[in-house]
């Protein structure tokens, strides 16, 4: 199988349903000649033409509703908010316009329609290039909220999103572009709603998402020689989430940790916890569930403060030991 | 119309008797009655939306055109039964003008399971996707970007449609028209932008909400045809917008009609006029009622009298009391539906 790279993954998702699908376009901002502002879509102006990779003004609220008013008249949209920050300016055309249209209506208008947007710190891009705004958009009921943390699981999920009927925030984290993993080439789908185990273990259920995933991985490595056997579930998909096997999980393990980049007020762990202690699985936790977030403060600018400002290897192995001894 | 950009569609045919120019429009008197019988048809939706509310029949908010009815006719005449639509929420008259099933936005207007909307959206959100009107909007401004969308749609697809736009005075001044208006003028999309300019965006004059009048000559910015027509005479705004969909419909990019026009039920239910006089509206009712005068001059014309207009009102009633019967017969929607219709 050949070796991809992340970002490499996404864009061969893009061309493959491009040119599978011609109803499939690209709108946003400097995804022409430039490629995007993380070469994305670098080469698919040259392969489709500026009417299929269509460059706008910076105009955000228009770039989402005009990939709105295409998809309910046939088109299938993927718009890009050059970074996940912008989708704020959207949240009308999102928010109120295409979560709602197909409920509004009773059910007779659909729109299928992908908001690509790359998320995340680590990039010394500072508060307003930097947050992670998932917890935000999967509160909205409409929208489908999908985070992939893998090349393999990028390519099948945005093969999914471009055909779900839905509108999806395909949020994507700017730390994981580079990241290699093995790509089927030709057509695949990573169905949406369905997590996945992504390390077994016997004593402790991390669940983690995008470059949360990457950096518990590796911990649970490391701790794996130590004895402490964890457990990684990627939900992949936020909403609808696949809460299932997490409580299958926490039946195994009879511990719960939750890891994300989002600040931790209203942040989706909670979520995870409540489908915890609402579910079978709290007769068999032995420990209080337990979450590691991104600190309840806009992202700064220097190396370290950045750096302190979300969970780390460093954090997430100390959290662990906690849960593991008991000291929590 | 000039071939130039950014310049004002004159109606032809202004000067002269009236009936002269719906004959250069090619409109036979059947034609001209219809326009007045759907007005009638329109002004009697709107007062009994009224009356129901005042009944207690109605569980939510209504925003009521009555006033306004020659923008509705005056538009959807001109335009093509499978061109697309977009409004907002005062936006009965402009679907009832398309052809929308009485019975069915009745029925949505109270809630029912027989509503356009399944009891789902109610008088803000009225919608017929199948006929190609994507519905009516409850955020100030919020269908204008997805006209862009519909616009370039159906440009990719090398369609003939076009795609019509209403929205009022208040939505002119949110970021996305601008927004809207650069990109389908810089794209040529075939989209009719239509401002009625009814005076107020809920109780704000325009005049202390817009730096310079008319909002039609904003489209000069962006290179973009416009027109600032008398809202409230049916004849000149069908003129203007056939002019205007010609332009569009062509290719040649967007147009920017500015229809003044009053509305003479308050905002909502919760207005108590405090901001406008009532010798204002009984002006406006008396003066420049846009039903009156386009009657007055069938009747001047003698295409009909008093007694055929009074027939044609009756009937318009009629269509809507058998619409209220329709809508109180018909079924709630089935509370197990509840969560049905938020996913495809």
């Amino acid at each position: 199988m050949p070796e991809m790279t992340y970002l490499e993954a996404i864009r061969q998702a893009l061309w493959d349903e491009m040119k599978r699908d011609e109803r499939v376009f690209l709108i946003g901002e400097d995804i022409g000649r430039y490629g995007g502002a993380f070469g994305l879509t670098h080469g698919m102006l040259d392969e489709f033409g500026p009417e299929r990779v269509r460059e706008t003004p910076i105009s955000e609220p228009t770039i989402v509703g005009a990939a709105l008013g295409a998809a309910l008249v046939g088109m299938r949209p993927v718009a890009e908010m050059m970074f996940m920050d912008f989708t704020l300016l959207t949240l009308d055309q999102l928010g109120n316009q295409a979560a709602k249209v197909r409920f509004m209506f009773g059910g007779k208008a659909t729109a299928p329609m992908v908001i690509r947007m790359p998320g995340g710190s680590g990039t010394g891009a500072a508060a307003q290039h930097s947050q992670s705004l998932e917890s935000l958009l999967m509160h909205i009921p409409g929208l489908k909220v999908v985070n992939p943390s893998t090349p393999y699981d990028a390519k099948g999920l945005m093969l999914s999103s471009i055909r779900d009927p839905n509108p999806v925030c395909f949020i994507e984290h700017k730390l994981l572009y580079k990241t290699k993993g093995e790509v089927p080439e030709g057509d695949y789908t990573v169905p949406i709603g369905v997590s996945e185990v992504k390390r077994q273990g016997r004593d402790l259920t991390i669940v983690a998402n995008n470059v949360m995933v990457v950096r518990t991985l590796k911990v649970a490595e490391k701790l794996a020689g130590e004895g402490i056997e964890v457990e990684v579930i990627d939900p992949r998909t936020m909403r609808p989430m696949d809460t299932e096997t997490i409580i299958e999980s926490v039946c195994k393990t009879g511990r719960l940790l939750v890891i994300h980049e989002a600040c931790q007020t209203g942040g989706w762990a909670g979520e995870v916890i409540a489908a915890i202690t609402g579910s079978r699985a709290f007769d068999y936790l032995d420990a209080p569930a337990r979450r590691l977030a991104g600190k309840d403060i806009p992202i700064p600018y220097n190396r370290a403060l950045e750096r302190a400002a979300v969970p780390q290897e460093e954090d997430i192995e100390r959290e662990i030991r906690a849960i593991a001894s008991g000291q929590y | 119309m000039q071939e130039a950009k950014s310049k004002k569609i004159e109606p032809r045919t202004t000067k002269g008797d009236y009936i002269a120019r719906a004959r250069r429009l090619n409109l036979s008197d059947e034609q001209l009655v219809e326009f007045f019988s759907t007005m009638c048809t329109i002004r009697q939706f709107e007062l009994m939306a009224d009356k129901l509310y005042a009944m207690g029949k109605v569980h939510g908010t209504m925003h009521l055109s009555a006033g306004q009815e020659a923008v509705a006719v005056g538009t959807f005449r001109a335009v093509r039964v499978d061109d697309y639509v977009l409004n907002h929420h005062r936006g009965h008259g402009h679907f009832i003008a398309k052809g929308a099933d009485i019975n069915r936005m009745m029925a949505e207007f109270l809630g029912k399971d027989t509503g356009y909307c399944r009891g789902r959206g109610g008088s803000m959100h009225i919608a017929d996707v199948e006929a190609n009107n994507l519905g009516a909007n409850g955020i100030v401004g919020g269908g204008i970007p997805q006209s862009v969308g519909v616009g370039l749609a159906l440009q990719m697809k090398k369609l003939d449609q076009i795609c019509v736009v209403l929205f009022g005075d208040g939505a002119a001044n949110e970021g996305v028209f601008h927004e809207s208006l650069n990109m389908a003028a810089l794209w040529s999309l075939p989209v009719l932008f239509i401002c009625e300019n009814n005076k107020y965006g809920m109780s704000m004059d325009v005049e202390h909400a817009t730096a310079k009048l008319p909002i039609a000559q904003r489209a000069e910015a962006y290179g973009m045809p416009w027109a600032y027509v008398d809202g409230n005479d049916v004849l000149e705004v069908y003129e203007t917008m056939i002019e205007a969909t010609r332009h569009v419909r062509s290719g040649r990019g967007p147009v920017l009609v500015e229809a003044v026009t009053y509305r003479y039920f308050g905002h909502s239910k919760s207005d108590r006029n405090l901001y406008r006089t009532k010798d204002e509206i009984e002006d406006w009712k008396k003066h420049r009622d846009p039903i009156l005068r386009f009657k007055g001059h069938l009747l001047h014309a003698g295409i009909f009298d008093e007694a055929k207009a009074a027939e044609i009102d009756a009937e318009a009633l009629n269509v809507i009391e058998k619409a209220v019967e329709f809508a109180e017969a018909s079924p709630e929607p089935d509370l197990s539906t509840l969560t049905e219709f938020v996913y495809a």
